[in-house]
């Protein structure tokens, strides 16, 4: 049976509503600038998994080994203001205009909030 | 490959596999909060390792069992810079004592010999038997050993490698390189799709044009295709014309390049045009989904693994992950990258099952670089998400190295590829 754009966009919907990534994405956004550190231990699930395929090329929690930028130890506006301008074209790259183009804004800003944030449980 | 969904069954999916799983109603198996979350990960290589690794350092409640039969993992990333002499084999070699040591993860140093997806039992070769609250099983490709006349496990250990799966094959095809005269013919025979690594043979070929151009330049390589197109076509012929031309002949299917019958005593290949002599025959066989993955009957019609998009968890048996090659992972291609990504997604996502919570929607990455020379890479990106016909690419990101890149662009890829690779093997063995 073909899915029509309006059943799939139906099912969007329940799966959305479903996960509840929604409101748990407003309530993360609302909160992170001033909390940033309490999401160290317990970090937003879906920036997480966002986030963890960025380390196979800049290295675990973004700390890189060889020739790719390390980005470890940057703050969330920092590499939130990175990941958009890789996005624009505005920062020059090979790769990760590429990449940076598969997120939206507000997804952005979960990856740069994990990664803003996880290095300070090292500390 | 792509894996189409009806609504019905995008909401079947959605209800069984997250709610489902979140809830611990798995059709009557095991409940998902098990009191231990004992997890077992068979196969140590890019999807088994990210997962156990990521698995312990995102939970180190969890106790975590990596079943693992070689003490060294050879990558194939970089296999080919082996044959070209750019890499020696102690440079792709990934060992587990990391993963050991630091991360607390128990590796076993045996194969699976059957699992009981009934019973949530793994036996292993030795007779030992291990209990699962959930298994995740990434046991890479395995080959269709009958699909080609002629061609055997035991050809390809004495005269034709394949070099596919990365350690004793690439140090004969190395040997044979090196021992070949010059003005030989190298036939490389790639399968069709889907397979392990869709840039594989070419950056192969690349790379073997580098050594021969540099030592034995009267030399050529002849590519025996079944396929009408491959990956990074464009981008791989445009390299071949600048670096190395006129040595490297690529024959598509409608040019003679499927081949049906070898013949490791005369060393010819047959192809629907006639017999091609070798000096040096590199087969890739066809491929399907690792054996104990088919002994498990996790795998359908296709030879590879059915799962569920958001966790990777088998549609065919509940608790039981399945990643990297041998899963069916919609528009995702067959990756080291790929399936470490899905290691990643999987280790997070039993995670949230593990305390009976909803798996936060997955975006899946990979990158591949290949390198057409030692100073020219190109490389192919993809992030991914799930929609309702599965997993699929986002509009507007991903795609190939400009057709136009500069020379300092094409160096840099070069550069990005070693810097890649050094990264990737500490995320996941480090």
């Amino acid at each position: 049976m073909q899915v029509t754009i309006r059943s799939m966009l139906t099912a969007c919907f329940v799966f959305s509503a479903l996960l509840g990534t929604g409101a748990e994405a407003v309530a993360a956004q609302k909160k992170a600038p001033k909390k940033a550190v309490t999401q160290v231990c317990n970090p937003d699930p879906r920036g997480q998994i966002l986030a963890l395929s960025c380390a196979s090329c800049h290295g675990t929690d973004g700390r890189s080994v060889g020739i790719i930028p390390s980005f470890y130890g940057k703050s969330p506006e920092y590499l939130e203001a990175a990941l958009k301008d890789f996005k624009s074209g505005a920062r020059y790259s090979t790769v990760m205009i590429r990449h940076a183009k598969g997120y939206s804004d507000e997804e952005i800003r979960m990856i740069a909030q994990y990664f803003g944030t996880v290095w300070q449980k090292n500390k | 490959m792509s894996q189409k969904f009806s609504r019905r069954d995008f909401n079947k999916l959605l209800v069984s596999g997250v709610a489902g799983s979140a809830l611990g109603i798995f059709g009557g198996v095991r409940p998902a909060y098990a009191a231990q979350n004992r997890i077992v990960v068979i196969g140590g290589g890019f999807g088994g390792a990210s997962a156990a690794k990521y698995l312990r350092k995102l939970d180190s409640s969890l106790s975590v069992t990596l079943i693992e039969p070689k003490a060294t993992f050879y990558t194939c990333p970089f296999s080919n810079w082996v044959l070209d002499g750019l890499k020696n084999m102690e440079d792709i070699a990934q060992t587990y004592t990391v993963l050991k040591n630091k991360y607390g993860v128990n590796v076993i140093a045996d194969s699976a010999s059957s699992i009981d997806a009934a019973k949530g039992t793994v036996t292993l070769k030795s007779g030992k038997v291990l209990n699962y609250d959930r298994l995740i099983v990434s046991p890479g490709i395995d080959f269709k050993w009958n699909a080609l006349e002629g061609y055997s496990e035991s050809v390809s250990n004495s005269k034709m490698p394949h070099a596919y799966e990365a350690g004793a094959q690439t140090v004969l095809l190395h040997k044979q390189l090196l021992a070949m005269k010059d003005g030989g013919t190298v036939l490389i025979c790639p399968p069709a799709n889907p397979f392990r690594c869709p840039p594989g043979p070419y950056e192969r070929a690349s790379l073997v044009a580098h050594y021969l151009k540099e030592k034995k330049p009267k030399s050529k390589i002849i590519i025996l295709d079944p396929k009408d197109k491959f990956s990074k076509q464009g981008l791989f012929k445009k390299g071949w014309e600048k670096l190395y031309p006129g040595m490297i002949e690529w024959r598509s299917v409608a040019t003679g390049g499927k081949i049906s019958k070898v013949d490791a005593a005369a060393m010819t290949v047959t192809t629907d045009f006639g017999v091609e002599k070798g000096d040096v025959i590199n087969i890739i066989p066809p491929q399907q989904a690792g054996k104990i993955a088919v002994d498990a009957g996790l795998t359908d019609a296709s030879g590879w693994c059915p799962v569920n998009p958001i966790t990777f968890e088998s549609t065919i048996h509940p608790g039981i992950h399945v990643i990297g090659d041998a899963c069916i992972a919609g528009a995702m291609p067959k990756s080291g990258f790929a399936a470490s990504s899905q290691g990643k997604v999987v280790a997070a996502s039993i995670i949230r099952l593990c305390q009976g919570k909803v798996p936060a929607p997955p975006s899946l990455v990979n990158t591949c670089y290949s390198l057409i020379g030692p100073g020219y890479g190109v490389s192919v990106a993809g992030v991914y998400k799930l929609t309702s016909a599965g997993i699929v690419e986002i509009p507007g990101s991903g795609g190939l190295t400009p057709m136009d890149a500069d020379d300092d662009h094409l160096n840099e890829e070069a550069t990005f590829a070693r810097g890649w690779y050094n990264n990737i093997v500490q995320d996941i063995w480090g």
